[in-house]
C-alpha cells in the first residue's frame, strides 16, 4: 500500500514529523517498508532567465543569464527551443544529481563557452516525458525558492505493508484512523452528501441468486450521470496517482482507482450507452467467454460471479470491468457501481483466472459494507465534479449487512495475555478511537465491532488493538517460571541417535550433507520409490517430483556434482528422513552415506606412504555398524547377512539384522547398473542405518556397569587354518569356532584368507587365532589340545570344510 | 719394573687402536687371556723372592686393573659409535606429511550444528524438542491453525501438494513447523514448552528462497505465560545464539492466523561491513513472527482458551544460520558441494554447550 505525506494530510490534521508518522507507523502494526522522501529534489530552485544571446560557435544554442534568486546570475548554454529572457523555470546548479538522465552536473564548457548549470525539462525531472524544451512557469512565480516544493516533487511516498488482517488500511483515510489513536494528530471527518439527482436511474439492477448463494453479493448499488465529458484528471490526482506507480488514464477511471486508495472503496465506472438492457448479478455459465480490460479473453463458469446486461458479461464481479463496456474520451453517459461481495469467492476467481487486481485485493480482504452507499455517492460526486453531468437517483439492490456483533470484554483479559496493566480509561479511549462501540464502564465492556472491520472476532483481538496502540515497547520482559535447579534430559531415544549417528560419521572422515527431500521420479523408482503416495502434484521441476524412499540417491548424485567439478573422492553422509508412504509412520529416520573413489577411513587419494585403494563393500559395512554402536546397539549381537537391496551390487552388499523381519542397515557396493542410471561412475559403497528400528534400550534400575573380571592366569592364543567351500561364510566358520567351548574361549578372530589354485576351484583358506582365557587354573597341554579338537570337529561339522595341513 | 711399564703402554697403545669391539676382545685375550702378557707375568709371581714379589705383585694387579678399566671404557666408546653410525644412517625426512585423521577431516552440516545450539539453549530454559512428520494432512497444516479454507493467508503458503489418494485426499508438504503444535497439544496435558525443529516446504526458488528450508517452531502452554514472558524468552535466545552481551529488539504488531495478538520481532544490527553484527549499529533485519496462541488452535488442541494460554514463535534456522555464521546464499545450503561443507562445516567433536560456549 502506497500513498504520499499530503495525501494522508488529506485526512490527518497532525504536527508530527515525517520520521515520528514513520516509527508509529510501524509499531502499530502499519510495516513502513520505505520511505521515499524525495531529497534528490531539494537542490532543484526556481530562476529567472534573464538574458538569452545566440551562442557565437552554435546556430541551436543559447547562453543565458540565469538568476536563481540570489542577484548573483550565472552564464548557463542551453539548446532548448524555448529559452528565451524571462522565462521562469526549474534550474539546477554544478554538483546537482538530475534524476531525468541519471547525471551528475559540473562546470561545463560548450563550444568555447562555460556552462553552470542546467534549466530542466519535465523529463530530466521525471515530471513526464516532456522534452521538447525547459520547463516554464508563470511569469508571477516567485524566483529563488525550491522548485520541488512549488510542484509538489518534494511530497514523500510512502510503501507499507499490510497484512492480511487489515482491509480497513488499504485505504489512505484508514491510515489516518490508526494514526489519530496512536496519538499521531486528528483524523479530518469526510463529509459526503448525497448527489442531487434529477431522474430515476434508467438502468435496474437484478441479483439472480439462489438462496444459498445471496452472500455472494450481499448488495449491489448504481447510479446514472448523464453528459459527462471525460479527459485527463486534474494535475494534482495525476501526481498522486503516478507517486504510488499507478499511470492516469482518464478522469473517470482515475477516479475509481484514486477511491480505492483514499477510502479502501473499489468503485466501477461503465461507458452507460454500451450497456444494453438493465443489469443483472449472477454466476458465470460454463464456457462462457468474457473480454476484460487487459484485453484478454477469459472462459468463466459457475463459481465466478458476473455482471451481465443484455450483451452478455460486462464485468467479473470485483475483480475486473470489462473492454466492452470501459469508459473512453468518448464516454458522455456512465453508471458508476458500488457493491459488495464474498470475499473468498472473490479470492478464488482471482485465483482461478489468475488476475490480481487492486479490487481483487480489498474485495478478498473485505471491504467496508457500511460504507458501501457512501462510496457511491462519494464517487458520483467526483464525476460530477471532474467531469461534469447530471446524476440520476441512485440504485441499490440486496441489502446492506449491518454489523451486529458485539464482544463481552473483560479489561482483564489485556493483562492475562500480554502482562501490562492497561488503565481501563485508557483501553476504553484506543477502542474508541478505533472506530469501536463501547458500553459499560465495569470489569466487563461491550465491545460493538465496527464495520471496517471484520478481522475482529473475540477478545483477543481486541487485546491485541489496545496493546498494538498503547504500545508493544511498553511491555517489559517477564523470565519464564523456572522449572527446577537443573535441566532434565529433553531429548528422546531418536533424537539421541540422530546426533550420534551424525557426529560418529563426521568423526570418520565424512562431510554431513543435506540433500533434497524430493528427486527425479525415475531416482526414486530406482530404490523402491514412485509410489503415487509420494508424488508431488505440483513439483517445482521435474527434477523434484518425489519424495525420496532413500537417502542414497540423492547422496550418490551429490557425489557426481562433486565429480563434475573435480573432487572424485569424497565420503558424505546424510542423517534424515525418506518417506516410504504419505502417513506419519511412513516417514523413516535414516543414517546413510557413500564412499566414492579412494574416500576411505585413513584418507582419501594417493599418498606417500600408502597406495589409494578403491573403496569397497567392507568400508560401508564399517560405517553402518560405527552407527549402531555410537546409537548404543552391541554390534557383536547382529546378525550379517550376504545380499541386500537391488541396488546394490548382488555379489558385495549385506545387510545387520536381528532376525529376518527386523533389518537394521543394510550396505554394499553400488549397481553398476544403479550407478549408470544415476549418471554417476563408481566406485561407490553406501549404506542406510534405519534408526527407528534400532530397539530402545532397556530401562536399567541403576547406571552401574557389570562387574570387570580379570583374570590372572595368562591367555594362550592358538592359530588354525581350515579349506572350506568358497559359499561358506566367514561368520559361520567363526561362529563355530567360538562355540566349541564357551568357557574358555574369548575371542576368534580371522587373520588370513587365502584362494588359489593350490587349494583347488571353487575352496577357500580360512585361518583364525583362536584365544583361551583360562580363569581358574593354568591349561594344561592336554587342557589345550582337547579344546583345539573340539573346535576343529565343530568347525568341521559346521562348515563342512578341513582342517589345512 | 721397566718391562711392565713398557708393556702397560704397549696393551693400552692397542686398545686405544682397536677399531671395533671384535679387536678390542682379541687385545683383552693377548692381554688378560689365560695365556695372554700379563697373565704370563703374574705366573711368573710365583719364582720371585718375596722382596720382589712384594714389589711386582701390586704393579701387575695394577696393570690388570688399568688395562680392564680401559678396556671397558673403549668397548663403550665403541658401542656408542656403532649406534651413533647405526642412527645416521637411519634418519629420515621428518617435513614430510602424515595423513588427517578423520575426525579432523569429517563435518556437521551448519544446519545440524545450530540445530544443537538452539537445543542447548532451549533446554536450559526448561523446553524439550518435540518433532512431526513432513507429509502432513490439510488439517494439521491449515485447518487445525485457524487458517480456513479459502483464506488469503493460505496463498502466502506457496503449498507443495502431493497427488490425491483414491478417497480424494491430497496430502501436503508442510509449510511451516506449526502442525506440531497441534500434534503436541493432542498427545500432552500444560504446561508444555516444546521447540520443533523441522524442514518446510515452499514452492518457491531464488538466492532467499528455497524449495526446503528448516523452521524451528516454539510452543508454551500453561495458565500464565503471556506477552512479557514471550519477549524475555526470545531476547534470551538472541542473545545467547548470537553470543552477545546485549541485543535490542523490536516487537511489531502483525498477523498471523495461529497467533492472537500476533507479533514480528526485528533485531537490531549493522550491517555496514561485510559480516551482520548484532547488538549494535542503526539497521532492523526482520528475523522471526510469534504471538499469543490463539483461541481456535488452543481449542483445536484440546484446550479451554480462557482455561490455558500461551504463546508461539516460529523463526528460520537457514537464515539464523546465515546471520550468525555468514553464508551468502540458501541454495548452496543442499547442494553438498565438498568444498562448502569443509569451509562452512563445523568439527564433530565441536560439541555446542552452554558450559563451553556455542561455538568455539
Amino acid at each position: 500500500m502506497k500513498f504520499t505525506l499530503s495525501w494522508l494530510k488529506d485526512h490527518l490534521e497532525t504536527d508530527a514529523t515525517l520520521d515520528e508518522i514513520v516509527e508509529t507507523l510501524t509499531l502499530i502494526g502499519l510495516e513502513v517498508e520505505s520511505i521515499d522522501d524525495k531529497a534528490e529534489f531539494a537542490p532543484f530552485t526556481i530562476a529567472k532567465v534573464l538574458t538569452a544571446e545566440k551562442h557565437p560557435d552554435a546556430d541551436k544554442l543559447r547562453v543565458l543569464s540565469v538568476d536563481a534568486g540570489d542577484g548573483k546570475p550565472v552564464q548557463v548554454v542551453c539548446g532548448a527551443p524555448n529559452a528565451k529572457a524571462g522565462l521562469i523555470g526549474a534550474f539546477a546548479s554544478p554538483g546537482t544529481y538530475v534524476p531525468g538522465i541519471d547525471l551528475k552536473l559540473s562546470v561545463g564548457n560548450i563550444r568555447g563557452v562555460e556552462s553552470h548549470g542546467m534549466m530542466c525539462s519535465e523529463r530530466e525531472l521525471k515530471m513526464s516525458d516532456e522534452h521538447d524544451g525547459i520547463i516554464e512557469l508563470p511569469k508571477d512565480t516567485p524566483i529563488g525558492g525550491s522548485f520541488a516544493a512549488y510542484a509538489g516533487l518534494d511530497d514523500p511516498v510512502f510503501e507499507i505493508g499490510i497484512t492480511p488482517n487489515r482491509p480497513d488500511a488499504l485505504g489512505v483515510a484508514g491510515i489516518a484512523r490508526d494514526l489519530e489513536a496512536a496519538g499521531m494528530g486528528k483524523v479530518k471527518k469526510l463529509s459526503i452528501a448525497e448527489p442531487k439527482s434529477g431522474f430515476p436511474c434508467p438502468v435496474d439492477v437484478k441479483l439472480d441468486f439462489d438462496a444459498e448463494q445471496e452472500n455472494l453479493c450481499p448488495a449491489f448499488g448504481l447510479q446514472y450521470v448523464k453528459g459527462v465529458k471525460n479527459g485527463p484528471s486534474p494535475k494534482w490526482m495525476q501526481q498522486r496517482l503516478l507517486a504510488i506507480g499507478l499511470r492516469p488514464i482518464s478522469a473517470l477511471v482515475d477516479i475509481t482507482n484514486y477511491v480505492t486508495y483514499d477510502l479502501g472503496r473499489p468503485l466501477h465506472v461503465f461507458d452507460a450507452d454500451k450497456v444494453k438492457g438493465d443489469l443483472v448479478v449472477r454466476r458465470g455459465k460454463d464456457g462462457e467467454k468474457f473480454l476484460a480490460l487487459d484485453g484478454k479473453e477469459y472462459t468463466l463458469g459457475p463459481q465466478i460471479c458476473v455482471i451481465a446486461d443484455d450483451n452478455g458479461v460486462e464485468s467479473l464481479a470485483g475483480v475486473m470491468g470489462g473492454e466492452l463496456s470501459g469508459c473512453s474520451d468518448d464516454t458522455v453517459n456512465v453508471l458508476v457501481e458500488s457493491a459488495l461481495w464474498h470475499p473468498l469467492n472473490i479470492a478464488r476467481t482471482g485465483r482461478d483466472l489468475g488476475i490480481n487486481t487492486d479490487a481483487r485485493y480489498r474485495f478478498e480482504r473485505g471491504v467496508d459494507p457500511s460504507f458501501t452507499k457512501s462510496g457511491l455517492d462519494h464517487g458520483t460526486n467526483l464525476v460530477i465534479e471532474l467531469c461534469g453531468g447530471e446524476a440520476s437517483a441512485s440504485v441499490i439492490a440486496g441489502e446492506i449487512p449491518k454489523p451486529d456483533l458485539i464482544i463481552e470484554f473483560p479489561i482483564s483479559e489485556v493483562q492475562r495475555l500480554t502482562g501490562i496493566e492497561v488503565p481501563s480509561e485508557e483501553c476504553i479511549k484506543i477502542l474508541q478511537r478505533l472506530g469501536f462501540g463501547v458500553s459499560g464502564t465495569g470489569d466487563v465492556l461491550n465491545v460493538a465491532v465496527s464495520s471496517w472491520r471484520p478481522d475482529v472476532f473475540g477478545k483477543p483481538d481486541l487485546v491485541e488493538e489496545i496493546m498494538r496502540i498503547y504500545g508493544v515497547n511498553k511491555i517489559e520482559p517477564q523470565p519464564l517460571s523456572s522449572h527446577g535447579a537443573v535441566g532434565a534430559k529433553i531429548l528422546t531415544t531418536g533424537q539421541v541417535r540422530n546426533r550420534a549417528a551424525k557426529r560418529s560419521l563426521a568423526a570418520r572422515g565424512m562431510l554431513e550433507a543435506i540433500t533434497w527431500s524430493f528427486i527425479p521420479e525415475n531416482h526414486a523408482k530406482l530404490f523402491g520409490g514412485g509410489l503415487q503416495a509420494t508424488k508431488l502434484a505440483n513439483p517445482i521441476s521435474v527434477e523434484m517430483s518425489d519424495m525420496r524412499p532413500s537417502l542414497l540417491p540423492g547422496l550418490i548424485s551429490a557425489a557426481g556434482r562433486n565429480s563434475d567439478r573435480g573432487y572424485n573422492d569424497v565420503a558424505l553422509f546424510e542423517v534424515s528422513g525418506i518417506y516410504l508412504g504419505d502417513k506419519p509412520e511412513d516417514q523413516k529416520r535414516i543414517a546413510g552415506g557413500i564412499r566414492r573413489g579412494s574416500a576411505k577411513l585413513s584418507g582419501s587419494g594417493r599418498d606417500w606412504q600408502t597406495p589409494a585403494p578403491e573403496v569397497g563393500v567392507f568400508d560401508a559395512k564399517a560405517d553402518a555398524l560405527s552407527v549402531l554402536e555410537a546409537c548404543g546397539m552391541d554390534t557383536s549381537k547382529v546378525q550379517i547377512m550376504a545380499g541386500g537391496p537391488d541396488w546394490y551390487h548382488p555379489g558385495r552388499c549385506g545387510r545387520i539384522q536381528l532376525g529376518p523381519k527386523n533389518v537394521l542397515a543394510t550396505f554394499g557396493e553400488l549397481h553398476p547398473l544403479t550407478l549408470e542410471a544415476l549418471d554417476v561412475s563408481g566406485p561407490i559403497c553406501g549404506f542406510e542405518v534405519v534408526l527407528d528400528a534400532i530397539p530402545e534400550p532397556r530401562k536399567k534400575a541403576t547406571k552401574t556397569k557389570t562387574p570387570l573380571e580379570l583374570s590372572d592366569l595368562q591367555a594362550v592364543r592358538r592359530d588354525f587354518a581350515f579349506v572350506v567351500d568358497q559359499s561358506v561364510d566367514a561368520a559361520t566358520l567363526t561362529r563355530a569356532a567360538a562355540g566349541a567351548e564357551k568357557v574358555l574361549i574369548s575371542n576368534v578372530s580371522i587373520f588370513d584368507l587365502f584362494e588359489g589354485a593350490s587349494i583347488g576351484e571353487d575352496k577357500k583358506s580360512i585361518a583364525i587365532e583362536v584365544t583361551l582365557q583360562p580363569k581358574e587354573k593354568t591349561l594344561t597341554d592336554e587342557d589345550i589340545a582337547a579344546v583345539s579338537n573340539k573346535i576343529v570337529d565343530n568347525v568341521m561339522k559346521s562348515t563342512g570344510g578341513v582342517l589345512r595341513g | 719394573m721397566n718391562d711392565i711399564v713398557t708393556l702397560e703402554n704397549s696393551i693400552l697403545a692397542e686398545i686405544d687402536t682397536a677399531k671395533d669391539e671384535a679387536a678390542l676382545e682379541s687385545v683383552r685375550v693377548t692381554s688378560l687371556g689365560k695365556k695372554g702378557s700379563i697373565s704370563e707375568k703374574m705366573k711368573t709371581l710365583g719364582g720371585m723372592t718375596p722382596e720382589e714379589r712384594q714389589k711386582t705383585g701390586p704393579a701387575l694387579n695394577g696393570l690388570k686393573a688399568t688395562v680392564t678399566e680401559a678396556i671397558a671404557t673403549r668397548k663403550d666408546v665403541l658401542k656408542r659409535e656403532a649406534i651413533s653410525a647405526r642412527l645416521e644412517h637411519e634418519t629420515i625426512d621428518v617435513t614430510l606429511p602424515v595423513r588427517q585423521s578423520p575426525s579432523e577431516a569429517g563435518r556437521i552440516h551448519p544446519i545440524s550444528q545450530v540445530v544443537d545450539e538452539i537445543t542447548a539453549i532451549f533446554a536450559d530454559m526448561g523446553f524439550s524438542i518435540a518433532e512431526g512428520p513432513d507429509i502432513e494432512t490439510d488439517y494439521y497444516n491449515f485447518v487445525a491453525l485457524n487458517f480456513p479454507d479459502g483464506h488469503p493467508a493460505r496463498e502466502m503458503h506457496d503449498t507443495f501438494f502431493l497427488e490425491s489418494d483414491e478417497n480424494g485426499e491430497r496430502k501436503l508438504l508442510r509449510t511451516h513447523t506449526s502442525p506440531v503444535q497441534i500434534r503436541t497439544m493432542e498427545a500432552q496435558e500444560p504446561p508444555i514448552r516444546i521447540v520443533i525443529p523441522g524442514k518446510t516446504y515452499r514452492c518457491d526458488s531464488d538466492a532467499t528462497h528455497s524449495p526446503m528450508f528448516h523452521q524451528m517452531e516454539g510452543l508454551v502452554v500453561d495458565k500464565t505465560s503471556n506477552v512479557a514472558n514471550l519477549k524475555w524468552v526470545l531476547e534470551e535466545f538472541c542473545k545467547s545464539f548470537f553470543e552477545v552481551d546485549q541485543v535490542k529488539m523490536r516487537f511489531r504488531p502483525s498477523f498471523f492466523p495461529f497467533t492472537e495478538p500476533s507479533l514480528e520481532v526485528d533485531i537490531q544490527c549493522d550491517r555496514s561491513g561485510n559480516e551482520v553484527r548484532f547488538g549494535e549499529g542503526n539497521d532492523w533485519m526482520e528475523i522471526l513472527g510469534c504471538g499469543m496462541v490463539h483461541p481456535n488452535v488452543l481449542r483445536s488442541g484440546g484446550f479451554d482458551p480462557d482455561e490455558y494460554q500461551g504463546f508461539a514463535w516460529g523463526i528460520g534456522i537457514d537464515r539464523i544460520a546465515m546471520l550468525k555464521y555468514g553464508m551468502p546464499d540458501l541454495r548452496a545450503f543442499f547442494d553438498a558441494d565438498v568444498r562448502w561443507m569443509k569451509h562452512y562445516g563445523f568439527r564433530p567433536l565441536d560439541m555446542p554447550t552452554l558450559f563451553g560456549g556455542l561455538s568455539s
